[in-house]
């Protein structure tokens, strides 16, 4: 637990090198901070795992798996940051503090084993982005963003707590092993605790942007700073769906009849939406918005098959699924800073001015579509597979057809960077850029070949 | 010697290929490619003409979920094998004369899908199998659209999704498989040895034909092939269709039939008819075709509706008639492309009704320009006419009356090709042919081989019948054992 420790001091220490002005020292401390917590965790690797803080927190295999990606992510997105917070104000400590406060938050969300743990992490986690999407003071958009954000976030917390209180209600109890012993032991389930599980879906689907309450997603992603955007929707989905699963999985398996139905609908409703309102979009960073929704839809795949190995499944994707993100969110800093704004139009001709850059948001667009060869196919194998091992054959039936569509949209930048004239000037890539560029392409393409490393994991 | 030297040797080419310029590029790919078609002969000569398995890899890929790199080789794909890596070297050759933009990654592209092909006629594992299909399609994608003619970002991203589309039913299917499996593998007779029930096996029928039917084309599934084979490249169609179409069809024996003979059973009557109906279609089509790259693109889908009526009709006689007939369909059809890559690079136009005369003006290609017709309308001593007649009696003798509509296939295919023919090369020059050049250089190699080809298999079809012999007559008994239990084959 030493992890959460680290992650939760650094923002300190960074907040005190923000007031003695020693501007840069603050990405190497954060850096190296976070790899000092990245090691403790996986330290922890395999050692038999209790309960810890009164029965507060368990820090078991999953929950490392995903702190640590979590916290790489984290690293990678940080080492775009460099320049790119100068850009919007001075009090560039402050920024760095709150994203490792949320990232605290997110490895809450990662160990709980009481809900009351988990409300507290999604809290900390929640309020940190309200802040962070509104840094941009003087943009419009990043204002609606944040109040938009901070308006749903708040009323679908209000669901979640009310949700875990009925679940209290009922059950007598916070916590995780208890809930479960009550919905094993007990004959005639309270209907009181039907309803809060069906208050916690709606909650938690609002947290990862599952349609129908999805609403928030789009505006607060195209509002927020990209940088931003990126860490919102890598390293926070991915907590979202773990704590998701980690809930289901400890407590509500045996009352699949009950909740699969609603999830069930749920991804549907998200695949479709999703797919189809991402092929409008004339601005890249709105489209991958939509398709972070679409990509919500396949991950509840992993929690309607819950079963041993649901947690690897929404592993092995929102591994895949954030490296590739990354890739496109980092290749869009570099676009909007050249030619001001977001279009597809401005990706034209990139494969002619910086053939590294469209080899990389290539790869990393042929991931999200899951083509083989890359980490999304491995993502997209495991669900489908967790599927059909459930029967579910229609819900199958109807991710293949979004994954057709979902083609035309990835596809039409790889189609504006190449076979389209260029019209802008040559983009230039930073250092640190490259490094990340370079290394998540590289997981991309290592877990799609090979994907041993990962795939049994937990 | 395991297959797994015949796959990986193109991938290390194509990475090789990338840090050269231009044209060396080209000399560079051109090596690789005849290393590797040296390699599979050295295969073929090893390789004893029996029904087993044999140079074959079987490494843990993805142990957990019981994902092997399980290869291997019999008679049904050393022949597929050859056809692959003898057409990469000819079809690089009909580029020696072009000027590619980016030709290192033009030629990278080419040498990676080689790799992807013959991953899917060696793979014995079902992901294998899948990954092989993908990886060869992502290098033509990006062939076709950034080499490729005019409207090539519509045309291509069509077919890429047309045959996306028919492939991820089929991963579905290999992983529904999967699970009935108890073992948990993904390997090839593992599938075929499931017995599942009837009603069960036609879903997968289906998903596995859905894929395999759009690769070939077969009517209704065509739509995207003449749009695609007119836009490529001239390599790039030769790729698509000389090798790529026979993925499809490869799968529909290897792999569609024997995992689910009862669901082939079943949708037996529609998939002839289907295959049928594109035969005279496409040859109809054909006929009124202007443009000579559109009319040879109609031309392959009647030629591949024949075999797959041959296959789809299911005698021991009609699948070794597709056996050869994929290698001959290759073989000609890369020649029709290669003749209609001349011409539009001497005269600029494809459109027949411009053209004329030209065999005065240039002897040797007018003798390679009718071999090579004479071959596609299966002409007897030439290669089309020994797997164009096995087909056909295969068909004749499951119904007599569907034996006769798929003959027209041969007729119809006279009356087109020949009228072609007697478009481009007979009567009298005019003045945009009068200045037509003769072949030379690497055409003449190119277009020599191809017409040796045409008549050495034609002559003597044994030496590559005997091949597939015991391989598809194991394949073709158990299949009907399978069908007519009490048949007592």
């Amino acid at each position: 637990m030493n992890t959460l420790i680290v992650i939760s001091i650094l923002p300190i220490i960074l907040l005190y090198l923000g007031l003695y002005k020693v501007k840069n020292a603050l990405l190497p401390v954060t850096i190296i901070g976070l790899i000092a917590a990245l090691v403790l965790a996986v330290m922890q690797w395999n050692t038999v795992a209790t309960p810890i803080y009164s029965g507060m927190m368990l820090f078991d295999n999953t929950s490392i798996a995903f702190s640590s990606v979590a916290i790489v992510s984290t690293i990678l997105i940080l080492l775009l940051s460099k320049d790119y917070f100068d850009r919007i104000s001075d009090h560039v400590a402050e920024y760095y503090s709150i994203i490792l406060f949320s990232l605290a938050g997110i490895i809450v969300m990662l160990s709980y084993n009481n809900l009351t743990m988990l409300f507290i992490g999604i809290e900390i986690m929640s309020v940190s982005l309200y802040i962070l999407a509104g840094i941009k003071k003087s943009d419009f958009a990043s204002n609606e963003a944040a109040l938009k954000y901070f308006l749903m976030g708040a009323f679908s917390t209000g669901f979640l707590l009310f949700g875990v209180t009925l679940i209290y209600g009922a059950s007598g109890s916070f916590d995780l092993g208890k809930i479960r012993d009550y919905v094993l032991t007990t004959p005639s389930i309270d209907p009181m605790f039907y309803t809060g599980i069906a208050l916690m879906i709606v909650g938690l689907c609002f947290k990862v942007g599952a349609a129908p309450f999805h609403f928030w997603t789009p505006d607060v992603y195209e509002g927020a700073p990209t940088l931003i955007t990126a860490f919102m929707s890598t390293v926070v989905k991915t907590a979202g769906f773990a704590a998701f699963l980690r809930l289901f999985a400890a407590c509500f398996v045996t009352l699949s009849s009950f909740w699969v139905p609603i999830l069930l609908a749920i991804a549907f409703i998200t695949l479709f939406i999703g797919n189809i309102t991402a092929l409008y979009q004339q601005s890249f960073k709105r489209m991958l918005a939509y398709s972070s929704i679409s990509h919500a839809g396949y991950l509840l795949f992993a929690i309607i098959a819950v079963g041993a190995s649901s947690a690897n499944s929404i592993l092995v994707y929102a591994l895949a699924y954030s490296v590739a993100s990354i890739i496109a969110f980092g290749a869009l800093i570099l676009i909007q800073q050249q030619s001001g704004n977001d279009n597809f139009d401005s990706f034209n001709g990139l494969g002619k001015n910086n053939p590294f850059l469209a080899l990389t948001l290539t790869v990393a667009m042929l991931s999200l579509a899951g083509i083989p060869l890359t980490a999304g196919f491995i993502g997209k194998f495991f669900m489908f597979r967790g599927a059909l091992a459930q029967y579910q054959v229609w819900l199958v039936v109807v991710a293949i057809i979004n994954a057709i569509i979902s083609i035309f949209y990835y596809f039409r930048v790889i189609i504006a960077m190449y076979f389209r004239e260029a019209d802008g000037a040559e983009v230039v890539v930073p250092a640190s850029y490259k490094f990340v560029l370079a290394v998540c392409a590289l997981i991309t393409v290592i877990v799609g070949v090979y994907p041993i490393f990962i795939s049994n994991l937990i | 010697m395991t297959v797994s030297i015949l796959l990986f040797l193109p991938v290390i080419a194509a990475l090789v290929v990338l840090f050269f310029k231009n044209e060396t590029a080209k000399h560079v790919a051109l090596f690789f490619s005849v290393v590797e078609f040296a390699l599979a002969i050295a295969f073929l000569c090893k390789f004893v003409p029996d029904a087993t398995m044999q140079f074959a890899t079987n490494v843990p890929w993805i142990p957990k979920l019981g994902i092997y790199f399980a290869t291997g080789i019999d008679g049904t794909s050393i022949i597929m094998v050859l056809l692959s890596t003898l057409m990469v070297p000819l079809i690089i050759l009909t580029t020696y004369q072009h000027q590619y933009k980016n030709a290192n990654a033009f030629y990278a592209l080419i040498l990676f899908m080689q790799a992807g092909m013959l991953t899917v006629f060696t793979a014995l594992d079902g992901f294998l199998f899948y990954v092989g299909w993908e990886a060869a399609l992502i290098p033509i994608y990006f062939i076709c659209s950034m080499w490729g003619g005019e409207n090539r970002v519509r045309i291509t991203i069509k077919f890429f999704i047309y045959t996306f589309a028919g492939s991820l039913f089929m991963l579905a299917a290999l992983i529904y498989l999967y699970l009935q499996n108890p073992n948990k593998t993904f390997d090839l007779f593992e599938f075929c040895a499931l017995n599942l029930s009837a009603d069960k096996q036609q879903w997968v029928f289906l998903a596995f034909f859905i894929a395999f039917a759009i690769k070939m084309p077969i009517f209704p599934f065509h739509t995207w092939q003449p749009d695609t084979y007119t836009t490529a490249p001239s390599a790039g169609t030769m790729m698509l269709s000389g090798i790529m179409l026979k993925m499809g069809i490869y799968g529909y024996i290897r792999w569609c039939i024997p995992i689910s003979p009862l669901g082939f059973q079943h949708w037996n009557s529609i998939v002839v008819i289907l295959a049928i109906i594109g035969i005279v279609y496409a040859s109809i089509i054909a006929f009124k075709q202007k443009n000579g790259k559109r009319l040879v693109a109609f031309s392959s889908i009647a030629h591949v509706g024949l075999i797959a009526a041959g296959i789809t009709v299911f005698s021991i006689q009609g699948l070794q008639g597709a056996m050869i007939q994929m290698l001959s369909h290759g073989i000609n059809v890369v020649g029709m492309f290669f003749i209609w890559d001349i011409i539009s690079r001497r005269m600029n136009t494809l459109e027949i009704n411009q053209l004329g005369g030209i065999a005065k003006v240039a002897p040797k290609f007018a003798i390679a320009f009718l071999i090579i017709t004479l071959g596609t309308v299966a002409l007897p001593l030439t290669n089309g006419f020994v797997g164009e007649f096995l087909l056909l009696n295969g068909i004749y003798q499951g119904n007599a009356w569907l034996g006769a509509i798929a003959g027209l296939t041969i007729i119809l295919g006279a009356v087109y090709m020949l009228r072609m023919y007697k478009g481009v090369m007979q009567g009298e020059t005019n003045e945009l042919t009068v200045n037509f050049t003769d072949i030379h250089g690497s055409e003449t190699v190119v277009l020599v081989i191809i017409c040796a080809l045409i008549i050495g298999i034609g002559v003597y079809p044994q030496a590559i019948l005997h091949l597939s012999e015991n391989s598809v007559g194991n394949l073709g008994h158990a299949v009907i054992t399978k069908i007519f239990p009490s048949a007592g084959y």
